[in-house]
């Protein structure tokens, strides 16, 4: 009977399925030489707004406020990023985030931005900045400060 | 228990904790650093919207201030798209040099609070700060207890060796250490969440701002009126967005402020909680504390001579374990042998006492005092052998005996003597042989024998005390106790001074260096324990340790007083040929290039005490050997006084040329010699008497009076001290109980 109910629940669920794309983001760090960074992956419109979180490295909740665009426009409230974050990132270390994105995202205006914080040095607000657009898909940027690339995998 | 507790955390943390305090230490001078470097505004000089006004007037892409507590000022920019920061002059705004923050320090941070194994060294550094507090809590009331009490805990502390260098910078440290410890322990709590955060929450970001046009930072009204002493953190509004706000931090609370109207905005000063958390961490830290900082790292410093000295103290103390020999069981045994022991040394005459009454045919039971059984059926003696530790407690082998007392059961016939060992220079000589005895009397036991009291493990005493003992018992124990067979080795004579001969008292400064041979090697290698103490003797001596030395033929080693240190290469020793004296008459016919067997043995109530207290030497004849070596290693000319008394300035002037050379160099800072053979016909104590008001001045300021020559001298000297004294309503009991008047007598 459960098995039953599970094709079921995949018949119903794979067209659904089919209208989003997998992406896979990949923050490469630089040698800044210092202790883990908190990021925070994010979507915003074209005007800069924020959409929706896609991950935050880092675990400690009290250090968030310094990923400042993202924590204004978030609100910091956990349901934004409830499922989303993971440990922090060392100095030279690539985070690699896979999740499925609607396609009505892509080629629509959307942006993806990296806030990023680092103990004893300074806060970085779109620390990397890209387009999402189904041709940049696997073209490397180059980040401002912490981050040294960043680039996106659609498949 | 509680030396326990202060070891086996030693024991366990000593390496990481010298690598936590030596990494302490060097963290503790950053404050210092970053203070010397800062530039200070006055209070009420500028404020906060000047400060930034200035900054951005140089640096037009500002994005964030920062401000230390030790008053470094960080702007951070973006100039081209491209971010930097650099530290600027708080007065004028201009950048002073890119910030950029030392790694090898961050690296030295990173070891210091996780070992650089990010959580799991951070436990490990959390769990080590909890072990230090326990360590600096339980090494505390040992202290205490060993100083006999809180009120004496200042006095000087009496041993040498590292048991005393471990006390002495315990005691300088321990208040730094358990800050530094408390504060760490407090820091790791909060990390782990074992502790509430103490901070509130952070101001909700504006629901609504004016949404004006952007005003010039100078004439923001909120930052107007606040000191840039009082700022932590501005971040500016994100440019051309009219709905940001600048964030304020400031020392005293945190909010927003209104680019266009300067208002401040939803503001939350600093909670009770918050500030309290502020504090623990700065006074770990010392941010903006610079001395602090400086003493916090001087306590650090000590963390491994501590340890090292400590390890070495258990060391020792492992070694001198003596196990019990083969004893009768509870129910069969006539005699039973109660022990009392703190360094296992009184475990040694519990031993000879067994085995003579072994050998006299009595079945003996021989345990420590804390395994006191509730009857013993067939005994008709009990002994009990016990050692007292710090102010009259019970050592730690016996430290249950009292308790266990309550339950014992008498019988008739049982019989108890109390046999304490001691010291009597430290205070409460014996006392808890004392205490034992009155509760053993009180419990309802015949006393045998009145309880006697052994000073400083005198052989002599127990050897007396046994033929006491004979003779209640009607059997014949000798008790002829050998501490452990000193080691021998071989030195040779390389120069002697003879002097007195003239009048009548010819005595000789010898000295020997060290002969090394093979077969003592090949000796210490089979030896191995035994050969490590030795080596440690031979390398460690000092001045006022004793030389033994037995005349050929003589089983009976002599001992006489080194006048030297290891570090000089030379064994030196004052000898005066004594009529008849067979030893001394030995020593004295040896020549250049003759060689004798000798060990050294450790005298450590014998020494000055450190630092600056005065130091007051008295004596006579060759007494004056080993207080001419202490003036020879007073290199740090702390004040030092010597009174020393011969026959005749002519003759026999012991060490005239070496004591002219120290009083010029102010290795000895006065000599007072008195001459019985010449006209003056004086003795040493009236030269002390003549000098009694500064000896009582030097007195008063905590003066230590160390005495070493033959007995009536030692009686005479202290008669008078007790008058000099008597203006002070003190008396030479209460200086020797203070470890302040000493005495090498023979």
């Amino acid at each position: 009977m459960k098995k039953i109910l599970f094709i079921l629940w995949l018949a119903m669920a794979l067209p659904a399925l089919a209208q989003a794309r997998v992406v896979t983001f990949s923050t490469q760090l630089s040698d800044y030489g210092g202790d883990g960074a908190y990021l925070a992956l994010y979507l915003t419109d074209a005007d800069g707004k924020y959409h929706r979180t896609l991950w935050v490295a880092g675990e400690k909740r009290k250090y968030y406020k310094h990923l400042r665009d993202w924590a204004r426009g978030s609100g910091l409230s956990q349901a934004e990023y409830d499922g989303l974050t993971g440990a922090s990132l060392s100095s030279g270390r690539t985070l690699k985030v896979t999740l499925e994105l609607e396609d009505t995202l892509i080629d629509s205006g959307y942006q993806i931005r990296d806030d990023s914080e680092v103990e004893d040095k300074r806060d970085l607000s779109s620390d990397s900045m890209v387009t999402l657009t189904a041709e940049g898909s696997g073209k490397s940027v180059s980040g401002r400060g912490y981050v040294h690339s960043f680039v996106y995998d659609l498949k | 228990m509680l030396r326990k507790l202060h070891r086996l955390p030693g024991l366990v943390a000593a390496l990481f904790l010298v690598v936590l305090a030596t990494s302490g230490v060097v963290l503790s001078v950053v404050p210092a650093l970053e203070r010397s470097a800062a530039i200070i505004p006055a209070t009420g000089e500028i404020s906060i919207a000047e400060l930034t006004e200035r900054i951005v007037a140089h640096y037009p892409g500002a994005e964030q201030i920062e401000s230390s507590l030790s008053g470094r000022v960080v702007v951070y920019y973006s100039r081209d798209g491209q971010p930097g920061a650099d530290l600027v002059n708080p007065l004028t705004g201009a950048g002073i040099a890119p910030y950029q923050p030392s790694a090898w320090l961050q690296w030295v941070k990173n070891l210091h609070r996780s070992f650089l194994m990010d959580d799991a060294g951070r436990m490990l550094a959390g769990v080590l700060a909890v072990l230090m507090v326990m360590i600096c809590l339980s090494g505390m009331s040992l202290l205490v207890r060993r100083m006999g009490g809180w009120k004496a805990i200042l006095r000087p502390i009496a041993g040498s060796g590292s048991p005393r260098i471990h006390a002495e910078l315990a005691r300088l440290a321990v208040i730094g250490l358990l800050l530094s410890a408390l504060t760490g322990s407090y820091m790791s709590a909060l990390r782990f969440g074992l502790l509430p955060e103490g901070g509130n929450a952070e101001p909700s970001f504006p629901a609504q701002v004016s949404g004006g046009a952007p005003a010039p930072a100078g004439s923001l009204n909120a930052l107007k009126k606040l000191d840039a002493n009082e700022l932590r953190e501005l971040v500016f509004p994100y440019p051309g967005d009219p709905t940001d706000v600048y964030s304020l931090r400031t020392i005293h609370g945190s909010g927003f402020v209104d680019q266009s109207s300067g208002e401040l905005l939803q503001y939350q000063p600093r909670s009770a909680g918050s500030q309290f958390q502020h504090w623990m961490i700065r006074l770990h830290t010392s941010e903006g504390l610079w001395y602090l900082g400086l003493l916090l790292g001087m306590a650090a410093l000590t963390v491994p001579v501590l340890s090292f000295t400590g390890l070495r103290i258990w060391w020792q103390r492992r070694l001198s374990v003596v196990r019990p020999l083969e004893s009768a069981s509870i129910e069969v045994a006539e005699v039973v042998i109660l022990v009392g022991s703190e360094g296992n040394s009184t475990w040694g005459f519990a031993g000879d006492l067994q085995s003579e009454l072994n050998q006299a045919g009595k079945k003996v039971h021989c345990a420590s005092m804390n395994d006191l059984a509730e009857h013993y059926p067939r005994a008709s003696v009990l002994f009990v052998l016990t050692s007292t530790y710090g102010d009259g407690d019970a050592p730690s082998s016996a430290n249950q005996f009292m308790t266990r007392l309550e339950r014992f059961q008498k019988h008739d016939g049982l019989k108890f003597v109390v046999l304490g060992f001691g010291d009597q220079r430290f205070p409460k000589f014996c006392q808890f042989a004392l205490n034992v005895d009155a509760a053993l009397s009180s419990k309802g036991l015949q006393q045998m024998h009145p309880v006697t009291r052994i000073n400083r493990s005198s052989t002599t005493q127990f050897r007396e005390w046994g033929e006491v003992i004979n003779e209640h018992m009607g059997v014949s124990l000798v008790l002829t106790h050998k501490p452990e067979p000193p080691v021998v080795s071989d030195f040779e004579l390389v120069e002697r001074v003879d002097y007195g001969a003239a009048v009548n008292a010819p005595t000789s400064i010898l000295r020997f260096k060290p002969v090394h041979s093979d077969r003592k090697l090949w000796q210490r290698l089979s030896h191995r324990n035994r050969s490590l103490q030795n080596r440690q003797h031979l390398q460690d001596f000092e001045a006022g340790d004793l030389f033994g030395v037995a005349p050929p033929g003589d089983q009976t080693a002599r001992l006489y007083s080194l006048a030297s240190s290891a570090s000089d290469g030379l064994l030196e020793i004052c000898v005066r040929k004594k009529a008849n004296g067979l030893c001394s008459g030995y020593l004295h016919s040896l020549k250049p290039g003759d060689r004798i067997s000798g060990f050294i043995q450790k005298n450590p109530g014998f020494r000055p005490a450190g630092g600056a207290t005065p130091i007051i030497l008295i004596g006579a004849g060759a007494g004056i050997g080993p207080l001419a070596g202490f003036i020879r290693k007073n290199t740090k000319r702390n004040p030092m006084y010597l009174y020393w008394g011969g026959r005749n300035p002519q003759s026999d002037f012991l060490y005239e040329p070496e004591l002219d050379r120290y009083l010029t160099d102010h290795r000895l800072t006065g000599l007072n010699t008195a001459f019985s053979q010449s006209a003056e016909r004086a003795y040493v104590q009236d030269a002390i008497v003549a000098d009694e008001t500064e000896l009582r001045q030097l007195i008063e300021k905590g003066a230590q009076v160390l005495v070493c020559g033959g007995r009536e001298m030692a009686n005479a000297v202290r008669q008078v001290f007790d008058a000099i004294l008597k203006p002070l309503r003190i008396d030479v009991d209460e200086l020797r109980a203070e470890g302040r008047y000493l005495e090498d007598v023979y």
